[in-house]
């Protein structure tokens, strides 16, 4: 209860609590006492509707007992366990103490399941199918949230299928990329380009690299604009795996297709983040989650 | 011969409430055994309803136990049957069916459950057995417990714990075996390698039976049991219950064998106090229908076997409704006023319920399909310019043979499904799949638009169709 500045809230439920207990002992203690008159007929001698007479069926003893064993365990209970205010309980049982102890408990089982991966390359990891089943959930769990349940992405989340990569495909450029996250940035460009027209010239250049429709005159006057890119995308656009700058000749349209997502594109730039999962996975979960990645787009070696 | 003065006379009838506490310390109740027709009945439904609990693990099915409940993997095998968590409501039907027999035959009969079918009333009968087995009569049982310590009593008492604690014990272990296949967990015992749920289990129901059926007794029935009190509401004046023909008894006083109880203004009561002896739950029934009274019929077995000793005829006790005991109705007329309104209501929807509940297993379809649509992807273009929505179903085989199942989907034209090839699931299994719709870029305007997934058994009889959304952007 760090909730509050001074203790008083503490002190006051820790009393409440008490008292209220106390009370009940109290009262039991009363009713014990009690003598009821009964007559000979065993009833009180209340009549209701005429002749809706109170019988007087006493409580077994034992159920008495139950009583006081009750107000038995809530007092050893509030003095091993949190309960009484903000008193933590002699025994320092958290809840959130007891999750630690479980996830370490649960990790320590699986720790011989992940020691047999750690000899063991990607390649012949994704070709273990009991590898390759923890890893589905491994990333239904911690990835499918942005690149989908089947791993295809969408708009401003890359699809991790195909044979296109940002920032490389192999092995060790995924368990990095899992492992650090990612940051690509790209700055506004349309201040280096020059006017909306040349702009609009540049995106239909860009469009051309791919083969995808555009208008062929303003391609041609948008291509020595192109230069301003050219120090991410490269010359001819294949783009840079070292900064994630994307491949601007295949058909991957990351954050949108067509003239308006491109000139969208140039005159806003984009921020994007993928996370970085160290610390919340482990390395060799971050290892069998990168085989998994891996074996969606290339073909595993059988061991 | 003269009583000796370490064997007390022991009163009969509980003396009258003179403790005029709140709380009131337990008599611990002896009850006499006896032997009659209720008391056969009441045996015949001990063998019957152990058999089934203690035998029922027992049985195979195949290749696993005839009834196991695997909490661990969410399966629960019935006969033929392979359930899953989402068949829960064949569970609730079951537990209705079960409360609405329990109205049915208190209606008509009283408490037939209380007397002879209740794990309360079963144990505590088998508890007793064993207690008169070792402890001797009733009257022995009393004498033993007023002794102080000697080495007999020890011996004896140890004896029947020992024997308790052992029933007991078989019972946790058979009820655990529900859970977990019996014969492993025989083996797991065998070998001191039980789970620490399973021992934690078979301690824990060990414990109830031992205390509920060697101890509590009848204080289950009169103070804890939620049952036992709300079937008075189910009772009225035709239901049959155990009643004493007062009109035939009274005035009840001891008489010799050849005595003209007639001549002398004497009821056919004899006031032996049998009726009480024999009473599991320690009441005098004579002194009318009461909460404590489980029906069980037993006083009628004592009375009758009185009744023949005297010559009178039996019957001063018996099965009977209040109003055929007050107006001396045949069999016949008793009969006739079975089917009265209340009966009729209970049996109907008890008949309804049962059938409704069979004829939808028998037409269960042994597979069952969970939609979940992608949450963070709305839609995305696909190669081809299509537009493609993303979905996981997950496939639950409810056979125990490894099943090939075929996803196709419809409520859309040009709609297409993808993975079309078969995707096979285990016997008994779930499986997650990853499917993805699509439709041409402009087939559907903008918002959700209802599809359905239609998945079908490859060479079977089992389909299922799900609804669910496919989403076009703005």
């Amino acid at each position: 209860m760090s909730d509050f500045v001074s203790n008083f809230w503490s002190n006051y439920v820790a009393a409440a609590s008490v008292l209220s207990i106390l009370g009940c002992l109290l009262l039991l203690w009363l009713t014990a006492r009690k003598r009821v008159p009964s007559s000979a007929d065993n009833t009180t001698g209340h009549v209701w509707d005429e002749d809706l007479r109170e019988a007087n069926n006493p409580m077994p003893l034992w159920w008495m007992g139950l009583f006081v064993l009750t107000i038995v365990f809530s007092l050893a209970y509030l003095a091993f366990y949190p309960g009484l205010g903000s008193f933590s309980g002699s025994l320092g049982w958290s809840s959130s103490g007891r999750y630690q102890e479980e996830v370490a408990k649960a990790n320590e089982a699986l720790a011989p399941v992940y020691a047999r991966f750690e000899a063991l390359p990607v390649e012949r990891i994704a070709g273990d199918a009991g590898a390759m089943a923890i890893g589905e959930r491994l990333f239904m769990n911690n990835c499918a949230q942005c690149h989908g349940s089947d791993a295809r992405g969408s708009k401003g989340f890359p699809n991790l299928v195909d044979a296109d990569w940002l920032y490389g495909g192999a092995p060790d450029r995924i368990i990095e990329t899992i492992a650090k996250g990612r940051v690509g940035v790209m700055p506004p460009m349309a201040a280096a380009v020059g006017s909306a027209d040349d702009v609009k010239n540049l995106a239909n250049y860009v469009l051309s690299l791919s083969g995808s429709p555009h208008d062929s005159l303003r391609a041609g006057l948008g291509k020595s604009k192109f230069a301003a890119c050219a120090a991410c995308h490269g010359v001819v656009g294949a783009g840079n795996q070292a900064l994630g700058a994307p491949n601007l000749t295949d058909n991957v349209w990351l954050h949108g297709y067509g003239e308006a997502a491109i000139i969208s594109q140039i005159v806003n730039g984009k921020h994007s983040e993928m996370p970085a999962q160290e610390g919340r996975l482990t390395d060799a979960q971050i290892k069998v989650l990168a085989s998994y990645v891996w074996g969606l787009s290339n073909k595993p070696v059988s061991p | 011969m003269p009583a000796s003065p370490n064997r007390k006379i022991i009163p009969i009838a509980p003396a009258a409430q003179d403790d005029g506490g709140l709380y009131v310390a337990s008599r611990k109740i002896y009850p006499r055994s006896i032997r009659g027709l209720f008391a056969r009945w009441r045996w015949a439904m001990v063998f019957v309803t152990q058999l089934v609990f203690y035998g029922l693990p027992w049985l195979a099915w195949g290749e696993r136990q005839v009834v196991l409940f695997d909490l661990a993997a969410r399966r629960f095998y019935l006969f033929g049957l392979v359930l899953y968590p989402q068949d829960l409501i064949y569970l609730a039907g079951l537990l209705v069916i079960s409360a609405l027999s329990l109205f049915l035959f208190t209606a008509v009969a009283g408490r037939l459950w209380c007397g002879f079918a209740c794990p309360q009333t079963v144990y505590t009968e088998i508890f007793l057995w064993v207690e008169e087995k070792i402890e001797g009569s009733r009257t022995a049982r009393m004498r033993l417990d007023g002794e102080p310590l000697s080495m007999e009593k020890l011996v004896k008492k140890w004896f029947k714990h020992v024997v308790w604690i052992g029933l007991a014990m078989w019972t946790g272990f058979t009820f655990v075996g529900y859970f977990t296949p019996i014969r492993e967990l025989g083996m797991a015992f065998l070998q001191t390698r039980m789970g620490s749920w399973e021992v934690f289990w078979v301690f824990f129901y060990a414990f109830a039976t031992y205390g509920n059926a060697g101890f509590m007794r009848e204080q289950v029935c009169k103070y804890m049991c939620p049952y036992a009190r709300f079937q008075s509401a189910m009772f009225d004046n035709d239901t049959l219950i155990v009643g004493y023909d007062g009109g035939r008894g009274e005035p009840r006083a001891p008489r010799g064998r050849n005595v003209d109880a007639r001549a002398k203004g004497l009821g056919d009561c004899i006031d032996c106090g049998l009726c009480v002896q024999v009473c599991p739950t320690g009441i005098d029934i004579r002194d009318g229908l009461q909460y404590e009274c489980i029906g069980c019929g037993l006083c009628i077995d004592a009375c009758d076997t009185v009744m023949d000793k005297m010559g009178y005829p039996p019957g001063l006790i018996r099965y009977d409704t209040s109003n055929g005991m007050a107006a001396g109705w045949t069999l016949r007329q008793r009969l006739r006023r079975v089917l009265r309104p209340r009966v009729l209501v209970y049996a109907a929807v008890l008949a309804a319920l049962t059938i409704g509940l069979l004829a939808s297993l028998v037409v269960r379809t042994p597979l069952k399909v969970d939609v979940v649509r992608d949450r963070a992807s709305l839609a995305r273009i696909a190669e081809g310019g299509r537009l493609e929505n993303v979905y996981r179903l997950q496939l639950m085989n409810a056979t125990e043979r490894p099943q090939r199942y075929r996803i196709a989907a419809h409520g859309i034209e040009g709609l297409s499904v993808s993975p079309d090839e078969p995707l096979a699931v285990d016997a008994a299994q779930s499986r997650w799949v990853a499917v993805r719709l699509q439709i041409p870029y402009g087939a559907m305007p903008a918002g959700s638009h209802t599809v359905y997934f239609d998945v079908r058994e490859e060479g079977g009889e089992a389909r299922v169709s799900e609804k669910a959304v496919f989403l076009v952007p703005r």
